[in-house]
């Protein structure tokens, strides 16, 4: 459910290394429930912006807090309050499933109940319980994500930052993936996600398109289609990232 | 002649006692001068079968060729023959970019010069570069350096497994006007990605999952292979409508595209005006529902249903 809570703030927030401005001054808020669309070409500035809500980078100037908390003096608030999932890295190949959930709940503080409670529920929910033992390595990719994305909102967390959940998956599991992602925002867990599929960018509530370290567009999918004059967002992403002058990363 | 033959071909990892299949008795072909894709998701066995193709993995069971020469008897005129960009970037990161052009065009016993038509249209755009180190480059550029090196010995096949894995929308569009000039010139090409649009991109394409190759089509006659009509479906609350629609009685399928989802019935039993009615019902706001032609994920996912 979308509430009017702003769950993170962020104002003329800017990273630069040496003369480069990774990022420059960009704003906006994201309020609580909301799955936000993070786009942007390779390069354009998305893992320095979310490195530094993510409390993993220090900003060079502006202001941002995520879920209250300054990205300045309180990133350990931060950590302990958002989770994270991206393709490259989510879950310890070498643990079993079980041994994943339990070693996540207590990075996070969670109690021994608390995560004997969570652990039962949610091996049924993703229909694992079969699987409990089995190291991570040898689920289908599928599995591993959904079970990768459960486990980074096991906490509870305000926020879940995803960084491209879905690239090579397939397009059976992208839209179970995305149900998990619909079913986590109706909790109230704002939904912070960047992917490279311009489909998935209509399932989002607003998304922004990052171009050359600024944010050069935020609204719904149905106001970007409009305000570009394009019949998918695909084309509002072409048109929008055509004009980069900066070199992809 | 074929470029590429590829008959019966399979490929297991693992003990006995857990047997992964990675190819499960795959067979087709790739003419001469054809842009063949194969399209899959990741673990589907792409990375397999092109290291088999390659001649660095050996296949358990079948045969292959390209340009005519065994995979196994003749992998040393295979490895002379062919270009091969791997999915993971397996340049030298401490060389610079010129460095590295050079370096694989001496080990095959060529020149940068002598092939430099073939190149020349993606090099000029990394060149003002050419003297930084190629692990300093962004990964647009490494692309670029990468297809460079796998085409200076004027390979007759080029094998790129994901060269696009990861990359934005438009340096996407980028590197296929890439491979269409490369085609022009002869070269046979054979490509594997997980993005299923990427698929019109090619003269034919083989559609693999789980080691198996559900279709081998040109990308247009896939999309008309596609079983039963499909409707496009949207409205107020495109979540709940989903979980709805999959709830119908005459519902085979229900998949979300976009702004739209799209709902196949069972022998399009009830119609446009049993869904309307239905719907209706359970007061869904600002319904649209009208025909639509299926894409390629349509019927890659009705094809991993039937089998």
């Amino acid at each position: 459910m979308m509430t009017d809570e702003t769950v993170i703030h962020v104002d003329r927030l800017t990273k630069k290394f040496g003369d480069f401005i990774a990022t420059n001054a960009i704003s906006f808020d994201v309020v609580q429930g909301e799955i936000f669309g993070f786009l942007g070409a390779n390069g354009a500035g998305k893992t320095t912006a979310m490195r530094m809500l993510c409390g993993l980078s220090i900003p060079s100037s502006g202001k941002a807090t995520v879920a209250g908390f300054d990205v300045y003096k309180e990133t350990e608030h931060i950590k302990q309050n958002i989770g994270y999932m991206s393709q490259k890295f989510s879950l310890y190949e070498d643990l079993t499933v079980k041994e994943n959930i339990r070693f996540y709940a207590g990075i996070y503080g969670m109690s021994r109940s608390a995560i004997k409670e969570k652990m039962k529920v949610l091996l049924e929910q993703l229909e694992l319980s079969a699987e409990e033992n089995s190291l991570v390595k040898s689920l289908p990719l599928g599995w591993k994500q959904k079970l990768a994305f459960s486990v980074a909102i096991l906490h509870e967390p305000r926020i879940v930052f995803l960084d491209e959940p879905t690239g090579g998956v397939d397009p059976v599991t992208r839209r179970e993936f995305w149900n998990l992602i619909y079913e986590a925002a109706a909790k109230g867990i704002t939904v912070f996600v960047t992917t490279h599929y311009m489909d998935e960018a209509e399932y989002c509530d607003r998304v922004s398109i990052m171009v050359d370290g600024v944010i050069e567009a935020l609204d719904t999918p149905a106001n970007l289609k409009k305000t570009y004059n394009a019949s998918s967002m695909d084309e509002v992403f072409l048109q929008l990232a055509r004009g980069a002058k900066r070199a992809a990363d | 002649m074929n470029a590429i033959t590829v008959d019966h071909i399979v490929k297991t990892y693992g003990s006995k006692k857990q047997v992964l299949t990675a190819l499960d008795d795959i067979s087709f072909e790739v003419k001469k001068g054809e842009l063949f894709g194969i399209i899959g998701p990741d673990g589907a066995g792409k990375t397999s079968l092109f290291r088999i193709l390659t001649t660095l993995l050996l296949a358990e069971g079948g045969t292959a060729t390209v340009d005519g020469y065994d995979v196994v008897k003749d992998y040393k005129q295979i490895r002379k023959s062919v270009g091969y960009m791997p999915g993971k970037f397996s340049l030298y990161q401490d060389l610079s970019v010129e460095e590295n052009l050079e370096f694989f065009a001496t080990i095959f016993n060529t020149s940068i010069d002598q092939n430099y038509d073939l190149i020349k249209d993606i090099y000029v755009q990394i060149e003002p570069f050419k003297k930084r180190r190629a692990g300093k480059l962004s990964g647009g550029m490494k692309q670029k350096l990468a297809l460079c090196c796998a085409l200076i010995h004027k390979p007759s096949v080029l094998f790129l497994d994901e060269p696009t894995t990861g990359v934005d929308a438009v340096s996407r569009k980028e590197f296929w006007d890439m491979l269409k000039d490369l085609k022009k010139q002869g070269i046979t090409i054979l490509v594997s990605t997980p993005y299923m649009d990427e698929a019109a991109m090619c003269d034919r394409v083989a559609l693999i999952q789980s080691g198996k190759i559900m279709s081998i089509e040109t990308p247009e006659n896939i999309v008309k292979e596609f079983e039963g009509e499909l409707w496009a479906v949207r409205s107020a609350d495109m979540y709940r409508l989903l979980n709805d629609l999959k709830q119908y009685k005459y519902t085979e399928s229900c998949n979300s595209f976009g702004e739209y989802h799209h709902l196949l019935l069972t022998k399009n039993q009830g119609g446009k005006e049993g869904v309307l009615k239905y719907l209706n019902e359970l007061s869904h706001k600002n319904i649209l529902l009208e025909h639509t032609a299926p894409n390629i994920e349509d019927r890659f996912m009705q094809l991993m249903k039937n089998t």
